[in-house]
């Protein structure tokens, strides 16, 4: 056996800053609205991350109807469309995905899984929160300002994002648009210092980098991904506002629009693609690492084992992290730039699908001779695995940079980005929730309700995603509200669209039962005790359920052991709690 | 264990519907079915891992389920598994990606003889020019851009004036002769898309882009707009006839270069400004 553990056990070094006085609340206030406590910053960023992504799910219905049955709504004209897609990826990717995973669950977990009181600095952690609130407040606005949100794409791409020919381009739809992320990138900057600070310096007694739980590893490395590629579409969108209001030529050459010359000139319309990929991609693990760590857990906690290659498990996701930051321009393969750019993209491209792989392997292997659960969170994980198998495999079509140039601008990449980014990340999250409620709440979700929520997300987004891809294949361009008559696509992929249109219906309905159920077993669901699921990190051996403000007891946990030991030969329980110093020695896999 | 019986059925499918669906790629004709060979190797290989993987999985998730007293195998790691893997899975990589790269190369190096074909984007119509009998497009810009000249074709360049000028009509190419399709835009990002050619490119205003291909069967084929233009954007069409020689040549032989253009609008402009002068004196003269 090999050293999986670093460091001896009996060996806990000192945690590295001497604990500090939190701030102590004195009103209602302080405590549950203006609160400097991670747990509640966490349950706020999640109720206003799904609350925006409630108005994405509906436009998704409504792009869907266009789609399923062009011509029947006359409400939905191709103005209508192009902004109802826009605002649909744009808040997905933005505003509910990296929310929810940073804000959300990293707020949540990071102090409670690294042993720490809470986040090193909570006033900024507090300010994060309020200035992403007045962010999608800004976001909301543009639905309702004169000439409605912007419909350039969730690309933005220039000219078009700030021309008359685009729906809010001309208006106050793009300039709200940038100014929100401007703002939700300013807030995630405060929030992000904040996971990364905590996860280096907070770590309790014992808590090496090397023990932490895949989760804090896959939040940690999102996060650091995320303060670096943030800047680049920050600058991109102060960039771009310039151009709109002032009037400046950053992305805007000469050109001439319906007849008339405009004043523009110089400007490069492709370094805005450069800047917003180069966020982009990233953005891309910025959502899936967090998914990655934890759904490692997930997979680990109940199918009773140890995760398979942790290690290895570590060093993909540092590798991941680091490789998707020379890989942006296979989003641009015929955008024009340099034909050379296509060799070095596609293989760098590629070679990220070995990590990645190894991370796929690892959590099969983990399932491999476990004692497997078929909890909801577990079911939840291996459906993340089919479907991030899937879209990972597609992204192995569009990444090879010749077979994009058929692809690319189709729906095949609608419907590769929507497995491998949206369904997948998301199953995550939903596992994730039924996983942790009992933890937030005290009480366990309905199981009921949790069985059909996740038979029909899981079947019903295999069914609206999987044939995407064949509508892609067909020569469907993506971004069109109808495809007309056209010689080369035969009627029945009509038919097709409307079969994919009503899973959606199907599917998005669904998601209501998730939400009744959230609030249902608030009152209604069974008593959860402190650790229903017997997990070994430390979230899990808080004295109180809900842990209270300051997270631990007097004593802060010390920690023994890396988060795996599930099963281990001798022990009495199936498991032993990281803090659990008892029969150490024999535990190690020395 | 319905999971797992869902699992298989999930392969099951995804096979099924790749082989019975009437959905696939509308019939080639360019000489690109090296780019739909190396996507059929694709499929091959994903569809393989695809199916090992959730299979695997389905088996683990049956054979392993949760019963009375069973206990997990305790195994924290073990390298030369994972140390096979990894080279197995470099060199599925590498299968994929090493056709892929020497098909781009192909795609990237347009052939000696190709002829040059402009194609001009605007919101939200198609445009092209060919060169005339010397063989060579005059330069342009947008700044030129106006109602007499509304692709912004330099006026003072003499290379320009036996251009000929297809606006907002259909463009045909001889079949079996290379084209190298230059594409140029005169306000947004456009994306000139046919998809029996498998080849694309957008068009940015203020540079010019190509890509090049061989046409191998003569038809008519439709031209979309890939790239998000406006509100327009899916009405953005035009055809491409790809013609025998003789019936290029017959084609051809029936449009007008530049220079005639711009004589036909200098003739009528005078005959209008005529008219308005006219108009004028009779509106003085009530």
């Amino acid at each position: 056996m090999v050293d999986i553990t670093p460091g001896p056990v009996d060996a806990v070094p000192p945690a590295e800053v001497p604990e500090v006085e939190l701030y102590h609340p004195h009103s209602w206030w302080t405590k549950y609205v203006f609160s400097q406590d991670a747990k509640v910053i966490a349950i706020q960023y999640s109720g206003t991350a799904m609350a925006i992504g409630l108005v994405a799910l509906v436009l998704s219905w409504l792009m869907r109807l266009q789609l399923g049955f062009p011509g029947t709504f006359d409400f939905i004209t191709p103005e209508a469309y192009y902004q109802f897609i826009t605002m649909h990826g744009m808040i997905m990717v933005i505003y509910l995905l990296t929310a929810l995973f940073l804000g959300g669950f990293g707020n949540y977990l990071i102090p409670l899984m690294v042993g720490a009181r809470d986040m090193v600095f909570p006033y900024v952690n507090m300010l994060s929160y309020w200035i992403y609130l007045l962010a999608v407040l800004v976001l909301v606005a543009s639905f309702f300002a004169p000439g409605g949100p912007t419909g350039a794409g969730w690309t933005l791409y220039p000219p078009q994002a700030i021309l008359s020919g685009t729906p809010g381009g001309q208006d106050w739809g793009i300039i709200l648009m940038l100014v929100s992320l401007i703002l939700f990138i300013i807030g995630f900057t405060m929030g992000g210092l904040n996971y990364v600070v905590t996860v280096l310096q907070g770590r309790t007694r014992g808590m090496t980098l090397m023990r932490l739980p895949l989760t804090v590893w896959g939040i940690f490395t999102a996060t650091v991904m995320a303060l670096l590629a943030f800047p680049a579409l920050f600058v991109a969108c102060v960039m771009m506002l310039f151009d709109r209001v002032l009037g400046t030529s950053f992305f805007m050459p000469a050109l001439v629009e319906m007849g008339e010359q405009l004043s523009y000139g110089g400007g490069s319309p492709i370094l805005f693609q450069h800047l917003f990929w180069f966020f982009g991609h990233p953005e891309v693990y910025i959502v899936a690492l967090p998914a990655f760590g934890i759904v490692s857990d997930l997979i680990s906690t109940h199918a009773r084992k140890n995760i398979f290659g942790y290690r290895m498990m570590v060093w993909a996701i540092v590798a991941i992290g680091a490789l998707s930051f020379v890989v942006w321009a296979h989003h641009m393969y015929v955008s024009g730039m340099h034909p050379y750019f296509g060799f070095f993209f596609a293989t760098t491209t590629l070679i990220i699908a070995i990590p990645t792989a190894i991370k796929v392997y690892n959590w099969v292997l983990t399932l491999w001779r476990g004692d497997i659960h078929l909890t909801i969170p577990m079911l939840f994980a291996l459906a993340f695995i089919v479907t991030f198998v899937n879209g990972g495999l597609t992204g192995l079509f569009l990444g090879n940079v010749v077979v994009d140039v058929p692809l690319s601008d189709t729906m095949f990449v609608v419907a590769h980005f929507h497995m491998v980014m949206g369904v997948a990340p998301i199953l995550v999250i939903f596992g994730a929730i039924y996983h942790w409620y009992p933890k937030i709440t005290g009480r366990m979700l309905n199981e009921v309700m949790g069985q059909f929520h996740f038979w029909v997300t899981f079947v019903g987004a295999y069914a609206i995603f999987f044939p995407m891809h064949y509508v892609g294949l067909v020569g469907v361009p993506r971004r069109y509200p109808e495809i007309g008559d056209t010689a080369f696509i035969p009627d029945s992929v009509h038919d097709l669209n409307a079969f994919i249109t009503i899973a959606a219906l199907i599917v998005g309905f669904a998601q209501m039962v998730f939400l009744f159920n959230l609030f249902w077993s608030l009152k209604f669901g069974r008593e959860a005790g402190g650790n229903p699921w017997r997990a070994t990190t430390l979230e899990w051996q808080t004295s109180e359920t809900p842990p209270a403000h300051g997270n631990f007891g007097k004593e802060l946990p010390v920690v023994y052991r890396w988060a795996y030991d599930y099963n281990v030969p001798g022990a009495n329980e199936d498991f032993l709690a990281q803090n659990d110093p008892g029969a150490a020695k024999a535990a190690q896999p020395a | 264990m319905a999971i797992a019986l869902v699992l298989v059925l999930v392969v099951v499918g995804s096979i099924a519907f790749h082989v019975l669906s009437p959905w696939w790629w509308t019939p080639i004709a360019s000489n690109w079915s090296y780019i739909d060979h190396t996507l059929i190797i694709t499929f091959w290989i994903t569809g393989a891992v695809f199916a090992a993987v959730v299979l695997f999985m389905a088996y683990c998730v049956w054979r392993f389920r949760h019963r009375e007293g069973n206990k997990a195998h305790y195994e924290p790691v073990n390298k030369r598994l994972e140390g096979w893997l990894t080279v197995v899975t470099a060199i599925g990589v590498a299968a994929m990606l090493v056709p892929g790269l020497f098909v781009w190369h192909r795609f990237i190096t347009v052939p000696a003889d190709a002829t040059e074909v402009e194609v001009i984007a605007q919101q939200w119509q198609w445009n092209f020019r060919l060169p005339g009998t010397d063989g060579r497009l005059g330069t342009s810009d947008n700044r030129l851009v106006s109602f007499e000249n509304p692709l912004g074709i330099n006026p003072d360049d003499p290379n320009g004036q036996d251009d000929i000028v297809v606006e907002a009509a259909d463009l045909h190419l001889p079949v079996d002769k290379p084209v190298k399709m230059l594409l140029r835009s005169i306000d947004v990002l456009h994306d000139f898309y046919v998809p029996e050619f498998r080849a694309k490119m957008d068009m940015i205003p203020g540079s010019v882009t190509y890509f090049w291909l061989t046409p191998t069967r003569t038809g008519t084929f439709e031209v979309l707009c890939a790239e998000l233009c406006g509100t327009g954007h899916n009405f953005m069409r035009g055809f491409v006839m790809v013609d025998s020689e003789e019936d290029y040549a017959v084609w051809l032989g029936e449009q007008q270069t530049f220079a005639q253009l711009t004589e036909a609008l200098q003739t009528s402009r005078a005959d209008s400004d005529a008219l308005g002068t006219t108009t004028a004196q009779g509106d003085a003269e009530n």
